[in-house]
């Protein structure tokens, strides 16, 4: 690449004429495709960053393998190529996550206000109203559907760890919870509609068929996550507690579960993050109302996905208020659901030691 | 001996008198975790059961009353095939992508950020469906406008890039990019948990050999974990075909068959004509809608048993 004696030493052991690559071999490649790509782009007139990301990449893939094809040899031309490669991948995967954030952020603070969480959307037609039915409504259906969840799901948590041995249900449960992980949740919604219609008739929609859909979504995920932590729980705690001669029980109830409760209570709150923002389920079973209902026997009842869903597809006039209270909503979505992830880790972290 | 015997029968009341307080107390609450179990399996069955009850009707009404005026399947078979071609696209884009995610944090990055940046991935499936919905109406399918609109003038000899280009972005194009993006975690999890996993030994060797990063990965790592990345594919293939408001959000679909993936005339997917449409239906359409939805419900179940069949036999190994 060059000759030895003409080219000063310094810049020589940068492009690598001693059969080394410099260290920062792939930064310096990356910044000059990076260049190149802008000076090209400008000179057609077409500069966009997307054209400007995935040119960059290609171009920065080229030039690292050519170089170092040309100081070190093909195989460690390469092993840069693809980790440039998996690099720019990764970072490709992380735009969109970045991109989403910033819009719910920037789209949704603009009624990030007072009257979005005390006033409803009844008889709003332009600016103004709020989403209190829908925080309320989101409260009362995800509450009923942890309440119904979470005893059946750790009961039967606990039936696989505890009681199963090598059963015909236990390999069965085990079979099933995992095939009902996959169920859609739009099928959830179908499900507890065509439980309620035959009691109800036709055309129901209640709170509390809400709760039963999201149930069968929850169920499966309270089972995973219940059973993993039994399962780390210490064996010679129950030995010690038998061997006290404490029925098998009051070993679980007083032993196995207060040893686990911190992780238990993570998962449930992972589990209830994952149900809260459902809208499918729910846009087949609590309908969509603009009214405050706190009854989940009786009537429409908002969530406030659905809400979002339904300020974006029926807006008022004009159209944009609905669509920043939908924003809003999808942003007080986000933060419920990342307060409960961090929440659920702090937990475990914080009160997580004995099993640890 | 006295006090032998003593013991003897201290211990066998002791033991009488608490055996039976607790097999009591252990019958009950054993039976009430066995009912738990056995009301999970019957809630499964109970799904079935009540979404076939409610099809029934459609699938014995005669073709006159549906919807269209045609038969059930003439209705459901262009759905179906919308949900398959948005599912496979997503797929065919996550897993490559997946893949490199996966690979990057378990071998690549620095090993102080690989937690962090997993923790990141993993905020990606924590984030609600509405918000990827909303979020690809109003930046992404822009954002493809000018993509596609080179696609349909360039290589529309393609019969996926037939064209004419959608101007709102409102494409299949655009339903494909964002259910990859809702499922790369999964599948890139699956794929994280098991290339940690790779035995150190193999890479060891291989580096000993003078094997480069890549070849480690190429020879040790990837043989390794190529059926957890197939099972992976599959349940993020069984959440894809399920997934239901960012179709229904972005897609303006209508009942065609088409591989032109960047025009304004889409086939819809089962799940958001279900979304869409059943609000608004009433009597018999309704029955057609859980009909479509059963035929949803048999697919994702065999798509999901397999992959966990996948798994299973796996860990055997």
């Amino acid at each position: 690449m060059s000759g030895p004696a003409t080219t000063p030493s310094a810049a020589r052991s940068l492009i690598g004429g001693d059969g080394h690559m410099p260290k920062q071999a792939t930064w310096i490649a990356v910044g000059a495709a990076a260049v190149a790509v802008t000076a090209l782009l400008l000179l057609l007139g077409i500069f966009a960053w997307g054209f400007f990301a995935v040119g960059t990449m290609i171009v920065a893939s080229g030039g690292i393998y050519f170089w170092s094809r040309t100081v070190e040899d093909r195989r460690h031309a390469k092993d840069r190529v693809v980790t440039v490669s998996i690099t720019s991948a990764f970072l490709l995967a992380m735009i969109p996550l970045v991109s989403l954030i910033w819009t719910v952020v920037s789209k949704g603070i603009n009624r990030f206000d007072v009257a979005f969480f005390t006033e409803t959307a009844r008889g709003v037609i332009g600016e103004g109203g709020g989403a209190a039915h829908a925080i309320w409504g989101t409260v009362i259906i995800t509450g009923i559907a942890t309440l119904l969840s979470v005893p059946i799901g750790l009961m039967a948590a606990i039936y696989l760890n505890e009681y199963g041995g090598d059963s015909w249900l236990r390999r069965a449960l085990t079979f099933f919870v995992d095939v009902m992980t996959g169920i859609p949740s739009i099928v959830a919604g179908l499900f507890a509609y065509a439980l309620f219609e035959i009691f109800f008739g036709p055309g129901i929609r209640l709170g509390v068929m809400g709760s039963v859909a999201l149930m069968v979504l929850m169920i499966p995920i309270v089972i995973r996550s219940s059973e993993e932590i039994l399962k780390i729980v210490p064996n010679h705690l129950r030995e010690a507690s038998y061997a006290l001669g404490t029925p098998k029980w009051k070993t679980i109830t007083k032993v196995v579960l207060p040893t686990a409760l911190a992780g238990l209570v993570t998962g449930i709150m992972l589990a209830i993050a994952r149900i809260i923002g459902e809208t499918a389920p729910l846009l087949v079973t609590t309908g969509v109302t603009d009214s405050m209902n706190i009854d989940p026997f009786d009537g429409r009842m908002q969530n406030l996905a659905v809400y979002a869903f339904n300020e974006y597809k029926n807006p008022g006039v004009p159209p944009e208020p609905s669509l920043d209270r939908a924003w809003t909503a999808v942003l007080v979505l986000i933060l419920i659901v990342m307060i409960l992830n961090l929440g659920a880790r702090f937990v475990y972290r914080r009160y997580g030691t004995e099993i640890r | 001996m006295s006090s032998f015997d003593t013991t003897t029968n201290a211990g066998q009341i002791l033991a009488s008198a608490s055996g039976g307080r607790r097999r009591a107390g252990d019958r009950i609450f054993s039976n009430l975790t066995v009912i738990a179990g056995l009301t999970i399996l019957l809630l499964l069955a109970g799904v079935a059961i009540f979404l076939g009850g409610q099809a029934w009707p459609a699938i014995t009404a005669s073709a006159s009353e549906l919807p269209g005026g045609e038969s059930l399947v003439n209705y459901v078979w262009p759905l179906l095939f919308g949900t398959l071609l948005a599912a496979a696209l997503a797929v065919l884009i996550a897993v490559p992508l997946a893949t490199a995610v996966a690979l990057f944090i378990s071998h690549i990055a620095p090993r102080r950020l690989a937690q962090p940046l997993g923790y990141l991935i993993d905020l990606l499936a924590a984030i609600p469906s509405i918000c990827y919905g909303l979020w690809g109406i109003a930046v992404l399918g822009p954002a493809t406008v000018p993509v596609t609109q080179w696609l349909a003038d360039h290589v529309s000899w393609i019969p996926f890039f037939g064209g004419p280009a959608s101007v709102t972005g409102r494409t299949m194009f655009t339903v494909a990019m964002v259910l990859a993006l809702m499922i790369l975690p999964i599948v890139s999890a699956v794929a994280r948990e098991v290339f940690s996993q790779t035995p150190k030994r193999l890479q060891e060797g291989a580096r000993a050999l003078g094997a480069t990063r890549w070849e480690v990965i190429r020879m040790t790592v990837l043989p390794f974990g190529k059926s957890a990345l197939i099972s992976g594919s599959m349940l993020g293939l069984g959440r894809a075909l399920g997934e239901t408001m960012a179709v229904a959000i972005i897609l303006s679909g209508s009942g065609i068959i088409s591989f032109n993936l960047i025009s304004t005339s889409n086939p819809s997917t089962i799940a958001a004509n279900i979304a869409l449409q059943f609000p608004e239906s009433s009597g018999l359409d309704v029955n057609v809608l859980i009909a479509s939805g059963l035929v949803l419900f048999a697919i994702t179940l065999v798509v999901n048993m397999g992959a966990r069949a996948i798994i299973a036999r796996t860990n055997i190994q």
